[in-house]
């Protein structure tokens, strides 16, 4: 009991993910499988965002430009100069992480709304630029060629496999996601997000917190991509920077959340559960964007802490708990 | 004597306005120093000017043998600065304990969490907030909440520590509390600046005074010389019957 006290803060979500993992592996349908892969894929784009959104206090709504950078890189050097998956997919986690070192020393300066800002126009400018860029195949993109998948023992064996790395990369970031939360830097962090000025003044060496927690927020979304696009088999600008998406990862993160480990999970799965419904209905089919819309400002308005959040502020015991 | 501190023709602007001029003293340790002054006479503006909050235009501003003029913050509190502030900056939804674990983990010792948590418990028991550890922040009272500025300052383990207005806002018996723990700080060695406009308070604990009047020092000495000063009872007391009261009480 003891140790369930002290270890439930991460317990709990690697339960989760490893529920979701083994769950298309009991029932083997593949179909099961494309729809935990999905959830798996938000767990590990959200937990990454929590770092900066939750931890830091940082919005920001364009964090889907490094799941998009990540993944062209990888895919290039996977198409282009034949590397294997593997390094392909660490090669695109570092890009986002240089990415989001360049990027972090310039506009991490700003503060609130002009940070979100300043966000929403990084993606936008590198869906321009990414669109121009003859080398990535300008507005068409990047295709794998089919006879890359005969590496990995085929398109259906590839499918799988990506399925388990996906898992991995997930298990990866909410662990991420923990130690920072509970290390030292973490704490910098939530000072940080709490108050900067009072942070800075303690002692935070704030321009740095922040430029590593941007970096730690971008280096799995790069490597999601990498991933997502190899399954894909293709990567052109309008998959890779959908603006559309970061606000979808906003939702998740706030629904379940935000500055909690668990909480950007559960956002993932009621999300993307949700979302899953809305699609294939024939009424929200077309408007399941606005649901999402009137969802956060419904989170926004009545639970700004999120469903974590609620439940550590109203029950003691939870704090224990839930980390 | 050591010189922990020394200001050196400090002088600060905003836009047209000329919060801070020329402050120069030299601050030698184990010295409790009150700042007092009317409102709007630059202060705050001067902790701000010593911690690097604002940089001053002219002057320089030596700590600890190093020129701490234009670093940033977050450098002074490395190198053993701390301060409180006047409008309390709780970190809200954080523990009591968390708050003044972030004091203690990157003040000048650079504790790692465990030694922190470990001293953030000791501090809070010194200034009687352990009740309240676990409690978030944003729930305390005002009180609590100068308690635990003083606490995070101290969890720090400063060689300097700044207070701001302590004692503004608490009732008598909380007034008379921080006063004796800011004579347990004293006693630790730490070395102090105190803005204070509670005289009484003021005047029993300082060892020296400096009065600023428009950004200027207008005077300076041991709080005996400073509730005479002619000069003081315009600029402040504006009343010389109000400061013959003061020292009566004393």
């Amino acid at each position: 009991m003891k140790l369930w006290h002290r270890y439930s803060g991460i317990l709990l979500p690697i339960l989760a993910v490893a529920a979701l993992t083994l769950w298309p592996v009991i029932t083997g349908k593949p179909s099961n499988r494309e729809s935990a892969f999905t959830i798996l894929k938000a767990v590990a784009l959200a937990s990454s965002l929590n770092i900066l959104l939750g931890y830091t206090g940082y919005v920001s709504f364009g964090h889907i430009v490094f799941y998009g950078f990540g993944g062209y890189v990888g895919i290039f050097l996977l198409t282009e100069k034949d590397w294997s998956l593997w390094t392909a997919i660490l090669a695109g986690g570092v890009a986002s992480g240089i990415l989001a070192f360049l990027l972090g020393s310039a506009i991490l300066r700003l503060r609130g709304a002009y940070f979100a800002l300043a966000t929403i126009g990084v993606n936008e400018a590198m869906r321009a630029f990414i669109n121009n860029f003859e080398l990535f195949g300008g507005p068409t993109g990047i295709t794998l060629n089919f006879s890359v998948y005969k590496t990995y023992g085929g398109a259906a064996q590839a499918l799988q496999t990506s399925f388990y790395i996906g898992a991995g990369l997930a298990l990866l970031a909410l662990l991420t996601s923990y130690f920072v939360r509970t290390s030292k830097f973490g704490l910098g962090l939530l000072a940080v997000r709490e108050n900067e000025d009072a942070a800075e003044v303690m002692g935070v060496v704030t321009p740095n917190a922040k430029t590593w927690a941007y970096v730690l927020s971008a280096i799995i979304p790069g490597m999601i991509g990498v991933l997502f696009f190899f399954k894909n088999g293709n990567v052109e600008p309008h998959d890779a920077f959908p603006l559309h998406a970061s606000i979808e990862l906003l939702v998740m993160v706030m629904l379940g959340g935000q500055g909690t480990v668990l909480g950007p999970i559960l956002g993932a799965f009621a999300y993307q559960g949700m979302r899953g419904y809305l699609v294939t209905s024939d009424f929200f089919k077309d408007i399941q964007l606005s649901v999402s819309g009137v969802l956060l400002l419904m989170i926004v308005l009545f639970i700004p802490a999120g469903a974590i959040g609620w439940l550590r502020h109203r029950i003691p015991l939870f704090r224990r708990v839930l980390a | 004597m050591t010189i922990l501190l020394s200001l050196q023709g400090v002088t600060k602007r905003f836009g047209g306005l000329q919060a801070l001029t020329n402050v120069t003293f030299d601050l030698p340790e184990g010295q409790i120093l009150g700042l007092i002054g009317p409102n709007g006479a630059g202060k705050t503006t001067l902790f701000n000017a010593i911690n690097g909050v604002y940089p001053p235009e002219e002057g320089r501003i030596i700590f600890r043998d190093q020129d701490v003029t234009r670093a940033r913050p977050y450098h002074h509190a490395r190198l053993g600065m701390a301060r409180t502030h006047q409008i309390v900056q709780p970190l809200n939804e954080l523990t009591v304990r968390e708050n003044v674990m972030v004091g203690a983990c990157f003040g000048h010792e650079n504790q790692n969490l465990g030694n922190a948590t470990v001293i953030a418990d000791e501090v809070l028991a010194f200034v009687g907030l352990t009740s309240r550890a676990d409690q978030l922040a944003g729930s305390l009272n005002v009180a609590q909440k100068k308690r635990l500025e003083m606490a995070r300052a101290l969890a720090a383990r400063p060689y300097l520590l700044l207070l701001d207005e302590v004692l503004a806002g608490l009732n008598p018996s909380e007034i008379d509390n921080m006063i004796q723990t800011v004579l347990k700080i004293r006693e630790r060695g730490i070395t102090i600046i105190m803005i204070e406009h509670v005289m009484k308070a003021v005047m029993n604990v300082s060892d020296r005074i400096i009065v600023l009047d428009y950004g200027q020092q207008i005077a300076e000495g041991s709080p005996e010389t400073i509730a005479k000063d002619e000069k003081v009872i315009e600029a402040y007391l504006g009343d010389p019957k109000l400061a013959e009261q003061l020292l009566e009480e004393e």
